[in-house]
C-alpha cells in the first residue's frame, strides 16, 4: 500500500454510517421487550397461569433479544467488518459452556445436600412463620 | 450486516487495521469483552448457587415498593423505571456519536448532557432501592425475606443482590465519571482540534456496555 499506515483520523470522518432512525427503532424494540416481559412477570405473580420454568425460558429468550439489539446497533457491532465481528463473538461462545459446567454442577449439589444432609433435607420440609418489615413511614435516609 | 468494503479486499497483508476500527476503540471492545467475563463469573455463580439451593425468595414481593406511594405494592415497576432510565441514555448516548460523527460541538454537548443526567437518575434510583432495602433489613448477611415456598432462606440472596448491583452501580458510576470527562473536553473543544470525535465513540461503547449488563442483571434478580 502507497500511503502511510491509517491514523485516528481516518476513522472519525466516516459519517455516512449513522442512521438516527434505526436508533430509534432499536429503542422502541427494547421499551416493548421490557414491557412485555414486566406484564409477563406481573401477570404471573397474581394469576400463576404458567410453569415458572417454561416462563423463565422466555426471559432468557428476551434478554438474549436485548442483548443482540444493543451490541449491533448501540454498540455498532453489526455494522462493522466480518473480522470484528467474529473477534467479539467466538469468544463469547464460551459462554454457553461456562453457563452449561456451572448450572449443571449447581443442580448436581442440590442433589446431593437433599439425598445425604440430614439437616438441609429438613430446613427445606420446615416452614417458617412470615416477617413483618414494614418501614413505619421511615423516609430513606434519615435513621 | 457486515459494512461495504471492496471485494478482494486483503485485511490481512499488512498496511491497514484487519478490524478496519481505530486501536483504541478496537481495545476498548477488547476490555469489554474482559468485563463482560466478570460479570458472566458472578451471575454464573449466583446462577449455580441457586441452582444448588431448595427454594429461593421471591422478586415480586422483596422489589415491589415505590418511591413517595407509602404501603401501596406495585410489583417490579420501580426496577423498570430504572431500566427505562439506562435504556433512555442509551439513546441519547447514541445520539452524542452521531453528533460528534457530523462535527457538531454544540449538539455533542447537549446530548452528553442528558446521557449524564440519565446515569444520575439511575444512580439515584437504586441509592433509593438500597436504602429501602437496608431499612427492610436486608444487606449482607443478612436476609430478612423467606423463601418463595415459606421455608428459611440463607443470606445467599441478599449477598449476591448487593454485590452484583453494587459492582453494576460502580460501573454505571465510572461511566458517568468518563462521560462528565468527555463533556468538559467537548466543552473545551480538544476533540475539535483533533479533528475526530472517537473518544466519544469509546465512551458510548462503555456505556452501553453499562446498559447491557444492566439487562441481564434485570433478569436474573427480577424475573428469574
Amino acid at each position: 500500500m502507497s500511503s502511510a499506515s491509517p491514523t485516528s483520523a481516518d476513522f472519525g470522518k466516516d459519517k455516512s454510517s449513522f442512521d438516527s432512525k434505526a436508533v430509534w427503532r432499536t429503542f422502541w424494540i427494547l421499551l416493548c421487550i421490557t414491557v412485555f416481559e414486566l406484564i409477563v412477570a406481573i401477570v404471573y405473580y397474581e394469576t400463576h397461569f404458567f410453569p415458572k420454568h417454561i416462563l423463565n425460558g422466555v426471559f432468557v429468550i428476551m434478554t438474549l433479544a436485548k442483548a443482540f439489539f444493543i451490541i449491533a446497533e448501540f454498540m455498532h457491532l453489526g455494522h462493522e467488518i466480518k473480522n470484528l465481528i467474529m473477534t467479539i463473538a467466538i469468544p463469547a461462545c464460551l459462554f454457553i459452556w461456562f453457563l452449561i459446567a456451572f448450572i449443571w454442577d449447581g443442580s448436581s449439589f442440590h442433589d446431593l445436600r437433599m439425598r445425604y444432609d440430614k439437616y438441609q433435607y429438613e430446613q427445606s420440609k420446615t416452614k417458617v412463620k412470615p416477617v413483618e418489615h414494614k418501614e413505619e413511614g421511615k423516609k430513606p435516609g434519615v435513621e | 450486516m457486515a459494512q461495504t468494503v471492496p471485494v478482494g479486499q486483503k485485511w490481512w497483508s499488512g498496511g491497514r487495521s484487519p478490524f478496519n476500527v481505530e486501536y483504541g476503540k478496537l481495545m476498548m471492545w477488547y476490555f469489554l469483552m474482559s468485563d463482560a467475563f466478570t460479570f458472566g463469573a458472578f451471575l454464573i455463580s449466583y446462577g449455580t448457587i441457586r441452582f444448588s439451593s431448595s427454594s429461593w425468595p421471591n422478586p415480586n414481593e422483596v422489589f415491589k415498593s415505590f418511591p413517595f406511594i407509602g404501603e401501596m405494592t406495585v410489583p417490579l415497576a420501580f426496577v423498570s423505571l430504572m431500566t427505562f432510565i439506562l435504556i433512555m441514555s442509551s439513546v441519547t448516548m447514541v445520539m452524542a456519536v452521531g453528533a460528534g460523527q457530523a462535527q457538531d460541538r454544540k449538539a455533542v454537548m447537549k446530548w452528553m448532557f442528558l446521557t449524564i443526567l440519565g446515569g444520575l437518575a439511575f444512580l439515584g434510583c437504586q441509592a433509593w432501592e438500597w436504602t429501602h432495602l437496608h431499612n427492610e433489613g436486608a444487606w449482607w448477611g443478612r436476609n430478612p425475606f423467606m423463601n418463595i415456598d415459606g421455608t428459611q432462606s440463607s443470606t445467599n440472596f441478599t449477598n449476591f443482590f448487593f454485590t452484583i448491583t453494587g459492582f453494576h452501580g460502580f460501573h454505571v458510576f465510572s461511566g458517568v465519571i468518563i462521560n462528565t470527562i468527555m463533556l468538559i473536553k467537548t466543552w473545551r473543544g480538544d476533540f475539535q482540534r483533533t479533528g475526530h470525535y472517537l473518544m466519544i465513540e469509546k465512551a458510548g461503547l462503555y456505556w452501553h456496555f453499562v446498559d447491557l449488563v444492566w439487562v441481564f442483571v434485570f433478569t436474573c434478580f427480577y424475573l428469574l
